[in-house]
């Protein structure tokens, strides 16, 4: 049996999450420089389009399933990925570093006496050992890792590696039972929180920070969001003002984001929160003080007034899609 | 109960990082230590439980690190802990290491339900709650908003993206801290007089087998000072325009 890469996907609500066929493309690019082979996991009770997976080039998908597996369970899962990485000889393990992801990986990674190496931007093999690229300090730095395990695992940031579509490909698909999954940590409900999107996940954020004067001046971030297709961030001091949930925080001590476009309206740019946003392919700074620290890390830039501008930009954008 | 609450020691997030001369560890002249933000909320919830369910419940701070890290957990013991542990270990450690110090010391000490902050700000992995967990066997709760224990039972909830799990499951259990489950108590008068006095019990860390290597610590490529395009709505379409032709992100 060939050693194997094995690509661990999610599902959220029996679809597979965009995030999955990132690993799948990461999975297979490390497994053809490798000499080993790439194959698919996914645990939950019916998933939809399981077949998506064929884009990607991966040759086989093992659906691990059972009708009590449809919520998350930390114990169940892990049990049933890291039984299924042994049986099927995997070397190396890819997980999305999302909450779930970050949740799974390392309890994994102690049942199979695997190093682990989260959040990884970059996966480079250099004299046939992978060699991860991760940001610490909330990227105010990076470190290049390597693993001494036999058997190894990495988490990869969402949104950094662009899934790579294969020509002509089939996936073979296999379900496999699991039997009596161990329930002893289960999800019973979910909230949705309001948000249409996560900052973790989105690919364009339209940030507010306490040049928004007062919660109430929102709306005009979240209206330019909802014309880009965006999820809403803040940055650390609205957040402690409570102007804004947590959940939005970007920076140093809420999320550090990648996304394709940042929108930084009415923030100076603390440390913490440059350090939480630069890793974005753009960013766009509005903001009145033409010498605030945002503008350094900027690619467009407005100096004035977020209340003039939004709005403006707002108008603008939907003109253009419309 | 026995509680156990881990935690560690960072460098303000105020800190610009230098890279040290080794080029794998930062260079810490001038770097002020703080307790890790996230293990603010750990502590919190410990002696909020201790205080509930009364009786003759211990909570223990236990750090890995050198003799440095006594100023945080004498900062722990000020708020109201216990006991202080430091695991004494010096050099590089990555988390599985950490993990299997920290749940040797606490299976010793027979704790039965443990919190952690969700991350350490330094190496942000995230994981060093559930890696103890696992090794302990222990039922796991990572990234936690709101906890209730009801006896041996616990209801939490988790912060997703897109939203919060409520998750059950039961003692013994690890619970990592979010912010925004409690608001950290300041240390009182009285507290830090008392932490004073406290010793903090100093063993050597369990010494385990260090998976990871780091090869290099650098800087992220530095991002060039863009082009402000004016100072008005006037440089709206503009933007607009660089946005889609140049940028093509919209």
């Amino acid at each position: 049996m060939a050693e194997k890469i094995l690509a661990v996907l999610e599902q959220r609500e029996g679809n597979l999450k965009k995030v999955s066929f990132e690993a799948a493309s990461v999975a297979l690019n490390l497994a053809n420089q490798l000499g080993l082979q790439a194959e698919a996991v996914v645990v939950g009770k019916e998933i939809s389009n399981l077949n998506e997976l064929s884009k990607f080039g991966i040759s086989k998908l093992t659906h691990l399933k059972n009708e009590s597996l449809e919520n998350y369970s930390s114990s169940a899962y892990a049990e049933a990925i890291a039984s299924f990485a042994k049986e099927n000889e995997a070397k190396i393990l890819i997980f999305p570093n999302t909450a779930m992801g970050v949740d799974l990986a390392p309890r994994v990674a102690v049942k199979l006496n695997s190093g682990i190496v989260m959040d990884c931007m970059k996966l480079e093999v250099k004299d046939n050992e992978v060699i991860a690229t991760r940001p610490v300090y909330a990227g105010k730095a990076l470190i290049d890792v390597k693993l001494k395990s036999d058997i190894k695992i990495f988490t990869i940031r969402p949104n950094v590696f662009k899934p790579q579509a294969v020509d002509s490909s089939t996936v073979q698909i296999e379900e496999k039972q699991i039997d009596n999954p161990n329930l002893k940590t289960k999800v019973t409900a979910f909230k949705k929180s309001e948000g249409k999107l996560d900052v973790a996940e989105a690919d364009i954020i339209v940030s507010g920070g306490r040049g928004m004067k007062g919660p109430e001046n929102f709306h005009l971030i979240e209206e330019l969001a909802e014309v880009l297709g965006a999820a809403v961030g803040a940055s650390r001091a609205v957040v402690d003002a409570g102007w804004r949930p947590h959940r939005e925080q970007v920076g140093q001590t809420g999320k550090t984001v990648s996304p394709s476009l940042y929108i930084a309206c009415g923030i100076s740019g603390a440390i913490q929160h440059l350090a939480g946003m630069s890793s974005s392919k753009y960013i766009v700074a509005i903001n009145k003080d033409k010498d605030a620290p945002i503008f350094n890390v900027a690619d467009y830039g407005i100096a004035g007034d977020v209340f003039e501008i939004l709005p403006a930009l707002t108008e603008e954008i939907k003109k253009l899609k419309s | 109960m026995k509680i156990a609450v881990c935690v560690s020691q960072v460098p303000d997030t105020a800190t610009r990082i230098k890279i040290g001369s080794d080029h794998k560890s930062i260079d810490p002249t001038g770097v002020t230590y703080i307790i890790n933000p996230y293990d603010e909320f750990a502590i919190e919830e410990a002696l909020k439980t201790k205080e509930k369910i009364g009786g003759d419940s211990v909570v223990y701070v236990i750090s890995v690190g050198d003799d440095s890290v006594k100023e945080t957990l004498r900062k722990a013991l000020a708020m109201g802990a216990d006991e202080a542990i430091l695991l004494k270990s010096s050099g590089y450690k990555d988390s599985i290491a950490i993990a299997k110090a920290l749940s040797e010391e606490i299976k010793s000490l027979g704790c039965e339900l443990v919190f952690c902050g969700k991350q350490s700000v330094d190496f942000d992995s995230g994981i060093t709650g559930q890696l103890v967990a696992e090794m302990l066997g222990y039922n796991c709760i990572s990234v936690v908003v709101d906890f209730k224990l009801d006896g041996n039972k616990i209801i939490a909830e988790r912060e997703i993206e897109g939203g919060r799990e409520v998750v059950e499951t039961e003692l013994p259990a690890v619970i990592t801290a979010q912010k925004g489950l409690n608001e950290p108590r300041y240390a009182s008068l009285k507290g830090i007089m008392a932490a004073k006095k406290k010793t903090i019990a100093e063993k050597p860390a369990f010494d385990s087998e260090v998976f990871t290597e780091i090869l290099d610590m650098h800087l992220p490529p530095s991002k060039q000072p863009g082009r402000i395009l004016g100072t008005d709505k006037s440089a709206v379409p503009e933007l607009v325009r660089l946005l889609r032709e140049e940028a093509k992100v919209i």
